[in-house]
C-alpha cells in the first residue's frame, strides 16, 4: 500500500496536506500523532469511506481514486478495519458477530463456521465468551473479538484504529501482543493508529509521525528513540511543551485579560 | 432593531423550508436506495422474520388491548346515540364500519408508529452512533441492504395484519359491550353488520390504508434513524422526530385515501 | 433469543392476522353472505328508485335471492333501469311483481320480488315487467296534507 502527496479538508479545513507513505507487505508500521493530527481521517481514506481531494493512493495495487461502489466493497473483502471502541453489533452474540462476515460473504456450511469462529476466538483467547453478548463483554474483551471479527477472512489489510485508547496495562499489552501476533501469522500488511508511543515503539517495524496533516518524522523504532529531532522527542517523551505548544493558538494572555 | 428581528423570523422561515425540502429530497433517494437494495434481505428471510418479530409480535399486546378497549367504548358510545333513534340493532354495523374503515388502520398505525417506530428509529441511530454502521460498510457488508432494509419490510409486513387484528379485537369489543353487556340482539348485531359492511369498498380499503401507513411510518422510522446525529441527543432527537412525522403522516395520509376511497 | 423461537413467535403472528382478516371478510363483511352460486341477471323498470344502491340486496319471502349489479337511467322511457343478479337456485315466473322496499322506518332499501302464477320462469336477461317504485316520503307527506286540505274545504260548504 502506498500513498503519495494525499490531500484532504472537510469543507475550508484542511486534513491532511501532501502525506506521503509506504505499508511493505508483511510489515507492521504505526502512524502516530497528537490528537487532530489527521490520523483517524487517513485511515479512513484508506478504507474509502473518504474520497481524497488529490494525491494517490493504491491498495494492494488498486488505485482508490475515482473507484466504484462495487469494486471498492470487492477491495474491502480483503481489508480489515478495527475500530476504537470495537463497533461490536450489539444485537448478536459474541459467536454471531465473528461469524457475521462468513454468513455475510461465504456459502460456507454452518458447520464449518463454527469450527472457524471458534479457532479465531481461541487466537484471541475468548473461546469461552462465545455465547454471550457484547454488553456483557469488558473494554477489553470486546476489542480483541473485534479482532477475531476483524481477522475473520483473513484479511491481507489489517488497519486498528487507536486499539489501546481506554485500556489498563494488562489488556493493553494483550492486544499489542496479539496485533504482533497476527500480523505475523496472517503475513498481512499491518496499519496502527496510536498516540501510545512506549507500546508502538515495542511493537511495530516502522513509525511515522503525522502533525498537521503532514509526516514530520519516520524511521524504526530504533531510529526514532535515539532521534534527535525536538518534535520526535517531544512526543515520545511526553512532554508538555515544545514544538508543539501547550498554548492553542490565541490572543495574547494579557490582551484577553486587560482588552475589552 | 425591530426590522432585524422581523428578517430574522423570516429567514429562519426560509432556511427551514429549505432545510425540510432537501431532507425530504435525500429521504426519498434512500427510499429508492433502500428498494433498490432489498433483493438480497428478501432472499434471505430470516433477517426479515427477525424484524417482524421485534416490530409486530412484539407490538402485539398493545395493539390487541387497545383493539378491544377501543371496540369496546364504541359499543357505549354507539349504543347510547342509536337507541335514541330506536336502531340499536345497527350497533354492529356502526362499531364495524368505524372500526375497518378509520379506527383501525389510523390508530394501528398510531400505536405502531409509537411503539414499533421509535424503536427502528433507535436501534439504527445507536448502531450509527456506535459505528457500527461504518465497521459493516468497511466490512464491504452495505448497512443499508442489512440492517435498514429488513426493518423497513418488517414493518411493512406487521402493520396491515396488526391493523387487521386490532379491527377484529375491536369487533369482539363492540360485541362484548353490546350484546353480552347491554343485551342488545346479536342475530341483528351480526346481519347488520354483514349487510353494511362490504369486503371491496370497506375491508379491501381498509387493509390498503393500513398498508400504506405500514409503508410510511417504516420509512420515515428507517430514514430518521439512518440519518440520525451519531449522538445521544441526535438519537433521542430522531427518535421524537420519527413519531412526530409519521403520525402526522398517518394523519394526512388518512383524509387522501378517504377522499378518494369514500366519495360518492 | 433464539432463532427457532422467533419462527414460532412470528409464525403465531402472522397466522393471527391472516385469521383477523378472514374474520373481518366473512364475518364482519358480506364476502360470505354475498356467495351467489352461478348467478344470472335479470333487471326491471322503475318510475323512481328512491334511494336504492348497488350491492343493495334482493328478497323474496325475507330471504336474499340476488344483488342489486347496476343501476342506470333508461334515455328512452325516463324510467331507472336496474340490474341484479340473482342466485341460480332460484327462478321466478315470468309475471313476478319487483317492488322497492325500506327496511324500518329508517333502514336501508331493497328490492322485493313477489312471484305470480305463471307456470314459466324468467330466462336470464330477462325484464320484469311488473314494477312499484319506491314510497318517497315526501309525496307521501304531500299527498296526505292535500287530500286532508281538499277534504277541509268541502267540509267548509
Amino acid at each position: 500500500m502506498r500513498l503519495r502527496d494525499l490531500c484532504f479538508s472537510y469543507g475550508d479545513r484542511e486534513v491532511l496536506r501532501g502525506v506521503s507513505l509506504d505499508v511493505p507487505r508483511g510489515k507492521l508500521v504505526a502512524i502516530m500523532g497528537g490528537s487532530g493530527s489527521g490520523k483517524t481521517t487517513l485511515m479512513r481514506l484508506i478504507g474509502g469511506q473518504l474520497q481524497a481531494q488529490s494525491g494517490e493512493l493504491t491498495v494492494c495495487g488498486r488505485n482508490l481514486h475515482g473507484i466504484g461502489r462495487e469494486e471498492l466493497y470487492t477491495l474491502r473483502r480483503r481489508m480489515s478495519l478495527l475500530f476504537q471502541f470495537g463497533a461490536l453489533f450489539t444485537d448478536m452474540s459474541v459467536f454471531d458477530n465473528v461469524a457475521f462476515l462468513m454468513r455475510e460473504h461465504t456459502d460456507l456450511p454452518e458447520s464449518i463456521i463454527r469450527d472457524l469462529v471458534l479457532m479465531k476466538l481461541q487466537a484471541v483467547g475468548l473461546r469461552g465468551t462465545a455465547a454471550m453478548m457484547p454488553k456483557q463483554l469488558s473494554g477489553g474483551m470486546a476489542r480483541r473479538v473485534a479482532l477475531a471479527r476483524a481477522i475473520a477472512l483473513d484479511p491481507q489489510l489489517m488497519m486498528y484504529d487507536e486499539p489501546f485508547t481506554g485500556l489498563d496495562p494488562i489488556s493493553l499489552g494483550v492486544i499489542g501482543q496479539l496485533i504482533r501476533r497476527l500480523n505475523d501469522a496472517l503475513g498481512a500488511s499491518s496499519i496502527v493508529v496510536t498516540h501510545d508511543v512506549q507500546e508502538s515503539l515495542e511493537l511495530v517495524d516502522y513509525i511515522y509521525f503525522l502533525s498537521e496533516g503532514k509526516v514530520v518524522a519516520q524511521g524504526t523504532p530504533e531510529e526514532i528513540r535515539a532521534s534527535k529531532d525536538p518534535w520526535v522527542h517531544q512526543f515520545v517523551w511526553g512532554e508538555s511543551d515544545g514544538p508543539v505548544p501547550f498554548h492553542y493558538p490565541a490572543v495574547p494572555y494579557e490582551e484577553a485579560l486587560l482588552g475589552d | 432593531m425591530m426590522l432585524e428581528g422581523i428578517t430574522a423570523v423570516f429567514g429562519g422561515i426560509g432556511r427551514g423550508v429549505v432545510d425540510a425540502v432537501w431532507r425530504l429530497g435525500f429521504a426519498a433517494r434512500f427510499l429508492g436506495m433502500l428498494l433498490w437494495l432489498s433483493g438480497s434481505c428478501l432472499r434471505r428471510f430470516n433477517l426479515v422474520m427477525r424484524e417482524i418479530y421485534f416490530s409486530g409480535v412484539l407490538s402485539l399486546i398493545i395493539i390487541l388491548v387497545s383493539g378491544l378497549f377501543v371496540g369496546m367504548v364504541l359499543g357505549i358510545q354507539g349504543y347510547e346515540i342509536l337507541v335514541r333513534y330506536g336502531s340499536e340493532s345497527a350497533l354492529g354495523a356502526m362499531v364495524a364500519l368505524s372500526l375497518v374503515r378509520e379506527l383501525g388502520p389510523v390508530l394501528a398505525g398510531l400505536l405502531f408508529a409509537s411503539r414499533a417506530g421509535s424503536a427502528i428509529t433507535a436501534e439504527i441511530g445507536l448502531m450509527k452512533a456506535t459505528e457500527q454502521l461504518d465497521a459493516m460498510d468497511m466490512m464491504a457488508v452495505d448497512p443499508i441492504a442489512r440492517v435498514v432494509a429488513p426493518r423497513f419490510w418488517g414493518g411493512v409486513i406487521s402493520m396491515p395484519l396488526l391493523a387487521a387484528m386490532f379491527s377484529a379485537l375491536g369487533v369482539l369489543g363492540g360485541y362484548i359491550v353490546g350484546v353480552v353487556m347491554i343485551g342488545t340482539d346479536p342475530g341483528s348485531f351480526w346481519s347488520q353488520m354483514q349487510a353494511n359492511v362490504d369486503f371491496r369498498q370497506d375491508i379491501v380499503n381498509g387493509v390498503i390504508k393500513s398498508a400504506v401507513f405500514g409503508l410510511a411510518v417504516s420509512w420515515v422510522a428507517v430514514f430518521e434513524g439512518y440519518d440520525a446525529e451519531p449522538t445521544a441527543e441526535g438519537v433521542s432527537r430522531a427518535t421524537t422526530r420519527t413519531v412526530v412525522i409519521s403520525s402526522l403522516a398517518i394523519l394526512g395520509l388518512d383524509f387522501i385515501l378517504t377522499s378518494l376511497m369514500f366519495r360518492g | 433469543m433464539r432463532r427457532a423461537t422467533i419462527d414460532i413467535w412470528v409464525g403465531i403472528f402472522v397466522v393471527a392476522g391472516l385469521v383477523a382478516l378472514l374474520f373481518l371478510s366473512v364475518r364482519v363483511g358480506n364476502l360470505g353472505a354475498s356467495k351467489l352460486q352461478n348467478p344470472y341477471e335479470l333487471s326491471a323498470l322503475f318510475d323512481n328508485i328512491g334511494g336504492l344502491k348497488v350491492r343493495a340486496p334482493v328478497k323474496s319471502a325475507g330471504v336474499v335471492v340476488g344483488r342489486v349489479e347496476a343501476i342506470t337511467l333508461d334515455s328512452a322511457t325516463y324510467q331507472a333501469k336496474v340490474t341484479f343478479r340473482m342466485d341460480d337456485r332460484f327462478h321466478f315466473s315470468r309475471d313476478t311483481f319487483a317492488t322497492i322496499n325500506t327496511a324500518g322506518l329508517l333502514g336501508e332499501q331493497y328490492v322485493g320480488l313477489e312471484p305470480g302464477g305463471d307456470p314459466d320462469d324468467l330466462k336470464p336477461g330477462e325484464t320484469i315487467k311488473k314494477t312499484q317504485s319506491a314510497i318517497v316520503l315526501e309525496k307521501l307527506i304531500s299527498q296526505f296534507m292535500f287530500s286532508s286540505a281538499e277534504k277541509g274545504s268541502s267540509s267548509n260548504k
